[in-house]
């Protein structure tokens, strides 16, 4: 138990010593560099155009289903992981367990395919 | 009380503080050079001379490139959501930073040796796309905001595939540790033991993988120069460019050394009887690297739609059945598949 | 192990007070944000008690997946920040008042709840302890053997989700052009290309 938290602690300072690297930066830009805003220099990027209305707009519905779509097939992924880690351990019924829940999904996918859901316009 | 609190936690935390720092004062310094031999690769492709100003050859020149980055004036756009704004690519260099610390460069030269180390990076990867999304959304600007969107969903289609191809090495190691993956490849046969050779079909499915997760040309569909300007990218200046800047190339350079413990044997030596060390391993991310040039510099940039389709009508029903096809090999004895 | 107890208390700290901040914070996205801090907070938790394979987990599927679909979500939501603090004190008194509901109802089945003493005999199969084997090996060991039946049932309801979410929000544009990969291969000079002898001083 101890030995597994030692192993995370070089993450711990490591992450902390990344981050005040990149605070450093930041702030070393924002120390000795001159900052002369003015209205144009600060006003979005439109290629020459000022800017038409709000840039937050509503996007295809598209994008929700692919990241739906994509916690699907992660959660797959996550119970691989377990699996392939324990696999020297496996007898026949774990084995096929996962087949059998690697063809449900595969009917899952096959369904999407058929539904047109993988096509981008 | 005194010599107990210096020896129990004093002194350690000082040799791990010097590691972390040695890693990372490292890394940088390599990417330098990297930096350096990519713009060299796309010159020498292109018949020009590339940077050969700054130092002997323009060795220099990313040195060079870092000072001006400081001495340039951070512009925050008006109506940006100002914390998100300087956030977004301090997430984007920090998450590319910490996934180095599990990354071993030789037979224990590791930061932290997890037993779960390819987790780590697979989940610090799935996070890179935050940094993107958030830089996109913060500056309050169009083109940055397409540009965010698109690249997230173009590098969380690819992960799936990702680890698709991870789980088929797994399968054969039955470890989730990188050190015992790579050890696993260890064999009597030099580089023919590595898992390139049963993985084969993999190889290029993870490079090309690789090569879209890292938004990297001929994926580079989020900055895409000609339709959305730079992307998420263009409202940033300065060091917040920078840290950008890095963080996409140390995420890349991490690609490179995935590709190389996975598939072709960290810092294992390709002929039995050289001795292995941490020697083979910086040649062979090098050589991935140099790769990843090269494909930058011929290969022209994807449509968005075909990049998808790409992602998920291909690599994700390939690797699928490729981890069901490697797992019965590896179940029924098939020799190279099952290592433990 | 003064630094494991240091650690709990920042992760735990950062955790509660990254969750009030989720509900407090004015712009959805920020909540997100929170949402996600409470998130590595909580897998921190979750590497203390040596759960390593968990914590990882709650960060590739919550952080990695599922915040990121929140984040698309709250991103295109068009927010009038103004008609929100309008509609509050209307909507306050329903609110306090299902939040009371809901208090109570959590306290009676915190407070009527006990474990059986038989409870741990009665589990299936018992994981083996943190120290001899690394947990995501002590998982793969249970999951596909000992409990099969509730793995299945995992994959039939991913299997169900993934239906759901097409009939939900699949809807095929009109008037949209798509590359048919297939008939782009399989197109012959002959159908695209035609050869006219045209007279000089004529046209077609």
């Amino acid at each position: 138990m101890e030995d597994l938290l030692r192993e995370y602690l070089p993450i711990l300072i490591f992450l902390a010593l990344a981050v005040a690297l990149g605070l450093v930066l930041i702030l070393a830009a924002a120390v000795l560099a001159v900052r002369r805003p003015d209205p144009e220099k600060v006003s979005a990027y439109e290629c020459g155009f000022n800017a038409f209305d709000d840039a937050r707009m509503k996007f295809d519905v598209r994008f929700y289903l692919v990241s739906i779509l994509f916690i699907i097939f992660d959660l797959e992924v996550a119970f691989l992981f377990p699996w392939a880690a324990a696999f020297p351990d496996h007898g026949e019924l774990a084995f096929w367990s996962m087949m059998v829940f690697l063809a449900v999904l595969t009917v899952g996918f096959a369904y999407e395919w058929k539904k047109g859901a993988l096509e981008w316009e | 009380m005194e010599t107990g609190f210096w020896s129990a936690y004093a002194w350690p935390g000082i040799v791990i503080l010097a590691q972390c720092l040695l890693v990372l004062v490292l890394l940088l310094v390599a990417l330098a050079f990297l930096l350096y031999m990519d713009r060299k690769v796309w010159a020498a492709v292109q018949l020009r001379r590339g940077p050969n100003v700054v130092g002997p050859f323009g060795l220099l020149q990313s040195f060079a490139d870092f000072l001006k980055f400081v001495f340039k004036e951070i512009i925050v756009p008006a109506g940006a959501d100002k914390t998100v704004f300087f956030l977004a690519p301090l997430m984007s260099f920090v998450l590319a930073a910490i996934a180095w610390a599990v990354i071993p460069f030789a037979d224990g030269w590791v930061i932290s040796d997890l037993n779960v180390g390819i987790l780590y990076i697979f989940a610090v990867s799935s996070l890179e796309v935050y940094g993107v999304i958030m830089g996109g959304w913060a500056s309050n600007s169009k083109y940055p905001f397409l540009g965010g969107l698109r690249s997230a969903a173009q590098m969380i289609s690819y992960e799936v595939s990702i680890g698709l191809i991870i789980v088929g090495v797994l399968i054969s190691t039955g470890s989730l540790n990188l050190t015992e993956i790579v050890r696993a490849q260890d064999g009597a046969y030099g580089f023919l033991s590595w898992y390139w050779l049963p993985h084969l079909p993999m190889v290029p499915l993870f490079f090309i993988s690789a090569l879209a997760e890292t938004n990297r040309p001929p994926f580079d569909l989020p900055e895409a120069e000609s339709e959305l300007v730079a992307g998420y990218q263009v409202e940033y200046s300065s060091t917040p460019y920078l840290l950008f800047m890095i963080g996409e190339y140390l995420a890349i350079v991490l690609m490179c050394a995935l590709v190389t413990i996975l598939f072709f044997g960290g810092w294992l030596s390709p002929v039995p009887g050289l001795p292995d060390g941490v020697f083979w391993f910086v040649a062979k991310v090098t050589l991935v690297f140099f790769l990843f040039a090269m494909v930058k510099a011929i290969v022209p940039r994807f449509r968005y739609d075909q990049l998808m389709r790409l992602g998920w009508k291909v690599f994700l029903p390939m690797s699928l059945g490729w981890v069901v096809i490697a797992s019965m090999l590896a179940h029924y004895g098939v020799p190279g598949y099952a290592r433990w | 192990m003064a630094v494991a107890t240091l650690a709990f208390y920042l992760f735990a700290c950062t955790a509660v007070a990254a969750g009030a901040l989720v509900v407090l914070s004015r712009n959805p996205v920020h909540s997100v944000l929170w949402l996600i801090l409470a998130f590595f907070s909580s897998a921190g938790l979750f590497v203390l008690m040596g759960a390593e394979f968990v914590a990882m987990l709650l960060v590739i599927v919550y952080v990695g997946a599922v915040a990121v679909l929140f984040l698309f979500v709250v991103m295109m939501l068009d927010v009038d920040f103004a008609e929100l603090k309008a509609g509050m004190a209307e909507h306050l008194p329903v609110g306090l008042l299902i939040g009371v509901v809901l208090l109570t109802q959590l306290a009676l089945a915190l407070g009527g709840w006990a474990f059986s003493d038989a409870a741990p005999a009665l589990r299936e199969a018992p994981a083996e302890a943190v120290g001899q084997v690394h947990n995501a090996r002590a998982l793969g060991r249970l999951i596909y053997d000992d409990y099969v039946f509730l793995f299945q049932a995992a994959g039939l309801i991913l299997l169900v989700a993934m239906v759901g979410a097409i009939v939900l929000t699949l809807r095929h544009r009109e008037g949209i052009k798509r590359q048919d990969v297939l008939k782009q291969i399989h197109r012959e000079r002959h159908e695209a290309v035609e050869l006219l002898d045209v007279k000089p001083g004529q046209g077609i």
